[in-house]
């Protein structure tokens, strides 16, 4: 008998990281369908093009790092932060515009703090944000919706879109979060009768964007592979600012709940921003904390920022607090009294 | 119906327990030799009564208990003592360690069982000795001796008593099947425990999974005690999980359950206190559950303690080809066997010999992507995966902040590790190596402190010579002072001398000694005793003289030789000086007796 010598426990759960990521990869389909529905398949493009740059990024700086590349690249990692990364990208971008978001997120955000587990900040939202302060107008402008625009790109057109960008023009259109943020002399009433692209809640299109990721960070929730917490609170508090603000459609409101919860990346940024277990609080107090924050944080920099959204900046300065709040919701372990007392 | 309450976290393993559960205990046999480890317990290892070569029956005491917390070794059958030597031993940290050989004779014979007499089972003492005496440590798994858990000590009254019959590991059925089979023992034996406890309710906890055993028992017990079922859930076999599941009430950090008055015991533990007091029979045999699918026969066996488990493992029919691991207890948190030389102990409860399939290597740790799977697993409430972080970075305070040492080390964590971490492995090494450091810190504390008082010591003999330096050449000085007078006194006027006489204290004093030395003289002749008697006080004062001087020697370490030189004729002096003072006495002694 040969005998292995492994401490305990023996026995292990089916879960493994790889599984987790291609859950997550999954949870992304319903609403990446509904964009490619209503945008065309420009999205398509830019999460292939973007995870094609990311996995040569990761497994240089692997290699230079001298890791194994091919083990750790099979944790899936790299292609879920590119397909978060191109998801927020508006469609049709530039294949350098990628590339240069893939640089930021897997290199900067990620290898350069020791990788999988080791950044503090969201590596997608890093790439996203370091696009939009570098290159505005190519961040800001968005496809139109069906419907809205003459006819929407195909494949061949989206390809050209990211490769030939000079021989590429589509059509584009304000973002409903655009409309409402340049909005200042009429009430919600008049601007949505005045903009088609509004629809009747979060926009034409975005609103089916918006229940498509729903769906998938329903089905990850049930699936275990994050708790409620974060997701719930985020949802929650922004809902309750846009109610404390809504001033029953005034020109100066700042929109519905149902607006701000169905616009934008509000769904994509709960169920699949909020949740990266990394770079967030740590303990389900801490959880809640940590989402509800970014939830007001995400409707003060909607209604009183610059930017085209609030996700990606709320997200990353409470990634900058996730230490402080675990520091204050340490749960009280086994046999110790309430309120930290011994 | 009582309520059961819950506890945070918990996992749950495929049970495989059908496995073993498919024939009744069976009795292992008695193997060629039996080796017996002196510590099968917590605590101090037994110290052996018996000499190699030495005939042995079944039943005799081995080893004897080493103090409080210990607990004996006896024969487990008939045969000679071969040897007293360290052999391997099941213990996580794989050393051998001393144990008695014991070559079998298959006679299997037994010195007379002495039950404990119905008039002695009243004195709390006489049980207790009798189960210390029994060799009884906790059967579950922990081995803590039962005597001391059934001592909790003046001041701590005992409310509840718990009776653990959870097994909630996986593959483990051994107190599943003592329960079906040993209904009745296990009630007798738990009456005994409360009997020395005194408390006010007696539970048997069972988690719903052994429907057989909770019909058994609940057959068997009676109105004086509850057999409570609740969910299947590991880690609820826990001493602290259990108490949270049966009272709602969580045990203190750092505190024993007596704190909360309560004692839980295992189901084992029972029957065994049951044997050794109504029966007289010491614990020499224990139901062990031997399972995988290495083994062609699982089930649940009788076993001497001392087998061997290679030789255990042959009987049950394993297929050495295809076992890929030895592990003693259950696959949460078992400890792999280094070899099957190693002998069934006191709290050996399962052989688990999986194949590769069954439970596979463990492929490489990948990062912690810090998801919070282990936080929802773990029954104490810790953050694991901050643990995990601060314990790759060695930050000790922030691990003990992080209550380190509340963990139970269930394994639930790394069950659920999407990254395959080690986690348990972590956090084991996190506290040795904190403890280490306790104990580092100590000694060095002690150290200083020793230090410091020998410092503080050295000053004040510095200062004290110093002192009576100052003081000589004080007086030297008034001396030479008062001569210098004295002469100008004596050019001053021949009726000066009187007063100059007075006014010299030393010359005074002198005058006064010879006067004194002269009437101790003209003494001495007329009592000789009297001079035997100053004599040999003078000695004793010069003798305590030596002893100082020479201690000022040896404390003297500074460097200068001429110090040391004349400390040391210092001391040679005071010898001459004793050495006369002696050879004085002696005289006197011998003219006294002369006279006499």
């Amino acid at each position: 008998m040969s005998l292995l010598r492994i401490t305990s426990p023996h026995a292990h759960g089916p879960l493994s990281t790889t599984r987790v990521m291609q859950t997550v990869l999954l949870a992304t389909l319903p609403g990446v369908a509904a964009l490619v529905w209503f945008f065309g398949p420009g999205v398509l493009v830019n999460i292939a093009v973007t995870s094609f740059f990311a996995i040569a990024f990761e497994a240089a700086a692997l290699k230079l790092r001298g890791r194994p590349v091919l083990r750790t690249l099979d944790d899936h990692s790299a292609v879920v932060t590119a397909t978060l990364l191109a998801i927020a990208l508006p469609p049709y971008s530039p294949w350098w515009l990628l590339a240069v978001g893939a640089a930021a997120s897997i290199l900067l955000a990620k290898q350069l703090y020791g990788g999988l587990g080791y950044n503090p900040f969201n590596p997608a939202m890093v790439g996203y944000v370091v696009l939009l302060i570098s290159f505005p107008v190519q961040m800001t402008t968005w496809a139109a919706p069906r419907g809205l625009a003459p006819e929407l790109p195909g494949l061949l057109d989206a390809l050209r879109a990211c490769f030939a960008p000079a021989s590429f023009d589509g059509a584009t259109m304000a973002t409903p979060l655009d409309l409402l943020r340049q909005n200042s002399d009429q009430s919600l009433a008049a601007l949505y009768a005045a903009s088609p692209q509004l629809g009747a809640w979060g926009g034409v299109g975005w609103q089916w964007v918006s229940l498509g990721f729903l769906a998938g960070g329903l089905w990850m929730l049930y699936r275990g592979i994050f708790t409620w917490h974060a997701p719930v609170a985020m949802l929650a508090a922004l809902a309750a600012m846009a109610a404390l603000f809504y001033d029953g459609g005034a020109p100066g409101s700042g929109g519905s709940p149902l607006f701000h919860l169905l616009s934008g990346a509000t769904m994509f940024g709960a169920f699949f921003i909020v949740t990266d277990p990394v770079s967030s609080a740590v303990s389900t107090r801490g959880r809640l904390v940590y989402g509800a924050l970014i939830g007001v944080l995400i409707y003060l920099i909607r209604t009183r920022g610059n930017y085209p959204d609030a996700v990606a900046f709320a997200v990353l300065i409470m990634n900058f607090a996730a230490p402080f709040i675990d520091y204050y919701t340490q749960p009280r372990s086994y046999g110790h009294a309430r309120g930290g007392r011994p | 119906m009582r309520r059961v309450h819950g506890f945070h976290g918990g996992v749950h393993p495929p049970e495989n327990k059908a496995q073993s559960l498919a024939a009744p205990i069976r009795p292992a046999g008695i193997p060629p030799q039996l080796i017996l480890p002196l510590a099968q317990h917590i605590g101090a290892p037994a110290q052996p009564v018996v000499r190699v070569g030495q005939a042995v029956r079944g039943g005799e005491l081995l080893a004897e208990a080493d103090g409080f917390v210990s607990v004996p070794v006896h024969a487990p059958t008939s045969g000679t003592v071969s040897a007293i030597e360290d052999r391997p031993v099941p213990h996580p940290s794989g050393l051998p360690a001393p144990c008695i050989v014991i070559d079998t004779d298959g006679a299997d014979a037994w010195a007379p069982p002495a039950p404990l007499p119905e008039a002695e089972r009243a004195d709390p003492t006489k049980l207790r000795e009798r189960i210390q005496g029994a060799g009884i440590a906790g059967m579950g798994g922990a081995g803590f001796p039962t005597a001391v858990k059934l001592s909790p000590g003046p001041g701590k009254a005992i409310e509840t008593l718990i009776i653990n019959g959870t097994e909630c590991e996986p593959y483990i059925t051994a107190d599943d099947t003592l329960m079906r089979e040993r209904a009745s023992e296990l009630v007798a034996g738990t009456r005994i425990l409360a009997d020395l406890l005194t408390p006010r309710e007696i539970l048997i906890g069972i988690e719903d999974n052994k429907p057989e055993a909770i019909a058994a028992v609940r057959a068997a017990a009676g109105s004086d005690m509850e057999v409570v079922v609740f969910p299947t859930k590991y880690p609820s076999g826990g001493e602290k999980q259990l108490i949270e599941i049966l009272l709602g009430k969580q045990v203190p950090s750092g505190g024993i359950p007596a704190d909360i008055g309560v004692v839980c015991q295992n189901v084992g533990t029972a029957v065994a206190v049951h044997e050794a007091v109504a029966l007289g029979r010491p614990l020499v045999s224990r139901v062990t559950t031997v399972t995988g699918e290495a083994v062609a026969h699982p089930g649940n066996y009788e076993v001497l303690l001392g087998t061997p488990m290679g030789w255990l493992l042959e009987r049950a029919g394993v297929d050495p080809a295809r076992a890929r691991r030895l592990v003693m207890g259950g696959p949460m948190m078992g400890f792999s066997i280094p070899e099957p030389a190693c002998p069934v102990v006191k709290t050996t409860n399962c052989l688990l010999v999986p194949t590769e399939a069954e439970l596979p290597t463990p492929p490489p740790a990948q990062a912690c992507i810090r998801c919070g799977l282990c936080a929802e697993a773990c029954p104490a409430t810790l953050l694991p995966q901050q643990l995990y972080w601060f314990a790759q970075g060695k930050e000790y305070d922030k691990l003990e902040g992080h209550n380190l040492f509340d963990c139970i080390e269930c394994g639930a964590c790394s069950y659920v590790c999407p990254s395959h971490i080690p986690l348990v492995q972590y956090y084991r090494a996190s506290k040795a190596e904190i403890i280490a450091r306790r104990r580092e810190a100590e000694k060095a504390d002690h150290a200083r402190e020793r230090f410091e008082a020998r410092q503080a010591r050295m000053e004040r003999l510095a200062a004290e010579r110093e002192a009576k330096r100052a003081e000589r050449k004080k007086a030297a000085e008034a001396k030479a002072k008062a001569k210098a007078e004295a002469a100008a006194s004596e050019g001053a006027g021949a009726d000066g001398t009187q007063a100059a006489a007075a006014a010299d204290p030393i010359q005074a004093a002198i005058e006064r000694a010879k006067a004194r030395k002269a009437a101790l003289a003209a003494g001495a002749s007329d009592e000789p005793a009297d001079q035997v008697a100053k004599l040999a006080a003078n000695v004793e004062t010069i003798a305590r003289r030596l002893a100082a001087a020479r201690e000022k020697l040896d404390a003297y370490d500074g460097g200068e030789a001429s110090v040391a030189e004349a400390l040391k004729r210092g001391v040679e002096k005071t010898e001459e000086k004793l050495a006369r003072a002696e050879a004085e006495l002696r005289e006197a002694r011998e003219g006294a007796s002369e006279e006499a």
